[in-house]
């Protein structure tokens, strides 16, 4: 356990404010211009939060937004929300390891459960009227898995808060420079201070903006980019001249990175060691339906909308905008293999630690450097930091509500006015953010920051998936099963990770499977590295690297969590039907679309959706 | 939050203010790349400029579009609050 005490360390370490990194540096220089831009942003961005005050008195106001939103507002923070620099950064760096089956996150994994999300799954949340999905689980089922899924959710936003923190201090220093510190406090600090002054409201305007900033931003990288290459095709042809110097550990039969589906037949002819069945089952079923349908950060953006079809149609216009930002995250990623000279590497390796090489986070603000003079780059810059705030600021957000009125109220202090609450989730607002900086540091460890927050979604919210979905379809599903799935389903993930990382054997049996300079570093528990002899049970390959084994990972959870929580429910004793009205299929009266005109209805929107999904899969095949 | 009837100003007409001042500023970096191009790849498309006229235009339609007006009561509901 050497590694868990010195991550645990590290996590201290920071609280004192005295850590060392190393970055390669890119020696940028920002014009006044550039200053300027920035610096607009940060005055805009504390003049709206001081401005939004006024308007968060209640706790409907703090933490629901009043649910006055319109569709277009719910809808772009619905998916703005998930569209963090930590997305961008993630996903063009992960594209820049693994390959355009990277782009599957945004397809298959994220349109079915977004439209099944606003056509099944809205009404009830809507309906019942709760204030987070942990409160679902209250109204479903009862206060024990209420606790425990609150429980979960508030470690998980406060570690997704600080990814978002350390990505941009990383990200600042290696741009500009930056001291790491330096970043972490002025975000937090602006951060902490609009959040606590306009709540949701203000969340949710800075996610509106950051949305623009995101696209504008960054959709002349690939613009330029693909001029530069002389096209798609021509980009196609300088990656497959440049992937066996980029990637060398790579066999030539697997070096395909260009398929979505072409190459996923066998886990031995990709570079991720993917294999079909683990995108169907982990990243289309489990992740994405588990991440867009029950991880409340996004599903709150939604509930802010002020009826039920703005809540559906909002979700659906959130789903259009997914289906593009492959645009402005995966071709990056593609152009970086194409275009950069110099071979990045994984954040945790001993070159990148020691500053002497780039990492594969380093893709989007090198393309940034690479095409954007004066001007553009500070906009650039910005968006970057824009999208690592609105981060930090959407998980907060999330953890003042989720304390607050599933923790704090039902638990610690049931009767007090609302007034208080208000007060409660403002001090937790602040609070939140400092007990984040803490986690910010364990992200040293991965190889990419999209592997620690896809972990950390496969261990608490695909289980949290299963009860909520069984509860609302199913009448029969009881409270103790809701219970015993989720605890089992984060105990059965949190097990294989550990599994996959501990290393029983002496270091010199894993010759076969891994290189010299890993072996010599080899732990008996290694967060760094996967024992490749475990990793064949959970995979049923030795090859797989960091994402597909979370996807599988995935399919396991889900599955375990399923089977407990049908096995336990036809053991126990179901809630009687009566307790069951606007919380479950067949006892909910959902609201009839038949008066809307068809260009309001969202089925209809729902599955234009999907149909331009699908045509586009067989498009990049 | 419609029940507090006042003059409010929407997200839209934030995010158009913020992107005109933009716009005039990379429109000026892009008219002074005219004379002096940065050290970047591609740079005689002179990208900076275009794409800082495109965003003044998306900047100044949004501001004028959604100017606080009296008549907007609910304001995070945005323009669509308008004629109901």
């Amino acid at each position: 356990m050497n590694a868990s005490l010195q991550a645990l360390s590290q996590m201290a370490m920071l609280a004192t404010a005295e850590v060392e990194v190393k970055v390669k540096q890119l020696d940028v220089t920002l014009t006044p211009v550039d200053m300027v831009i920035i610096a607009l942003y940060f005055a805009l961005v504390l003049g709206i939060g001081f401005y939004l005050k006024k308007f968060a008195e209640t706790g409907e106001d703090f933490f629901l937004a009043g649910r006055g939103m319109t569709a277009w507002v719910a809808g772009l923070a619905f998916i703005s929300t998930n569209l963090g620099s930590q997305e961008t950064i993630g996903y063009s760096s992960s594209t820049y390891q693994h390959g355009m089956l990277m782009n599957h996150a945004y397809w298959i994994g994220a349109i079915p459960a977004i439209v099944f999300l606003s056509l099944v799954m809205m009404p009830f949340y809507h309906i019942c009227r709760t204030h987070s999905v942990p409160g679902y689980l209250r109204l479903r089922f009862s206060e024990a898995s209420r606790s425990l899924s609150g429980l979960s959710f508030l470690f998980m936003t406060l570690f997704m808060s600080g990814i978002n923190m350390f990505g941009l201090a990383i990200v600042m220093k290696v741009i500009l420079g930056w001291d790491l510190n330096f970043s972490i406090w002025v975000a937090s600090i602006t951060v902490a201070l609009y959040v606590a002054a306009g709540g949701l409201l203000s969340a949710i305007f800075n996610e509106v903006l950051q949305f623009f900033l995101i696209w504008f931003g960054f959709l002349m990288v690939p613009v330029v980019g693909l001029i530069e290459t002389g096209g798609w095709d021509g980009m196609v042809q300088r990656i497959q001249t440049n992937i066996a110097q980029i990637h060398p550990d790579i066999p030539a039969k697997a070096a395909d990175y260009m398929s979505m589906w072409g190459a996923m037949g066998d886990a031995s002819t990709n570079p991720a060691g993917m294999h079909w069945a683990a995108i169907v089952l982990g990243w289309g079923l489990a992740i994405s339906f588990g991440y867009w349908t029950t991880d409340f950060l996004v599903v709150q953006r939604v509930l802010t909308a002020k009826d039920l079809p703005s809540a559906q149609n909002g979700t659906i216009i959130g789903g259009f905008f997914k289906m593009l930002v492959p645009i402005i995250v995966i071709v990056p990623g593609l152009l970086a293999l194409a275009v950069l000279s110099e071979p990045l590497l994984p954040q945790n390796h001993e070159l990148v630690k020691a500053g002497e090489a780039y990492s594969y986070n380093d893709v989007l603000p090198l393309l940034l450097k690479r095409y954007c003079g004066p001007g553009l780059l500070g906009l650039g810059v910005t968006s970057l930091i824009a999208g690592f705030m609105a981060g930090m600021a959407g998980n907060v957000s999330a953890f003042a509500t989720v304390w607050t009125y599933d923790i704090y109220r039902p638990l610690i202090n049931r009767n007090a006015s609302d007034k208080h609450y208000v007060t409660m989730g403002r001090i937790c607002s602040l609070l939140g953010i400092f007990i984040s900086i803490g986690a910010a540091y364990v992200c040293l460890h991965f190889e990419t920051i999209m592997a620690l927050s896809q972990l950390l979604f496969v261990m608490f919210i695909v289980p949290l998936f299963v009860p909520v979905i069984l509860g609302m379809l199913w009448k029969r599903a009881t409270a103790p099963a809701a219970f015993w799935g989720l605890l089992s389903g984060i105990l059965v993930c949190l097990g294989m990770y550990l599994f996959v990382h501990w290393f029983p054997e002496t270091p010199e049996s894993y010759a076969k499977y891994l290189t010299a300079e890993k072996i010599a570093a080899l732990q008996a528990w290694d967060i760094d590295t996967m024992n490749p002899k475990h990793l064949i049970y959970i995979t049923f390959s030795p090859d797989t690297k960091d994402i597909p084994a979370n996807v599988w990972m995935a399919v396991w959870t889900f599955t375990t969590t399923v089977v407990v929580v049908v096995v336990v429910s036809l053991f126990t004793k179901p809630k009687p039907i009566s307790e069951l009205k606007n919380l479950c299929f067949g006892e909910t009266d959902i609201p009839s679309h038949a008066h809307l005109p068809w260009f309001k209805k969202p089925a209809f929107w729902g599955f234009v959706l999907l149909g331009i999904c699908i045509v586009l899969n067989i498009i990049f095949w | 939050m419609s029940d507090k009837p006042q003059r409010t100003i929407t997200i839209w007409f934030f995010v158009g203010a913020l992107f005109a001042v933009y716009g005039v500023l990379i429109t000026g970096c892009g008219i002074y790349g005219l004379f002096h191009p940065p050290e970047v790849v591609k740079a005689e498309y002179n990208v900076t400029l275009w794409w800082g006229i495109f965003l003044t235009v998306f900047g100044v339609v949004f501001t004028i579009r959604f100017w606080p007006r009296k008549e907007q009561l609910t304001g995070e509901s945005g323009g669509e609050t308008k004629g109901k």
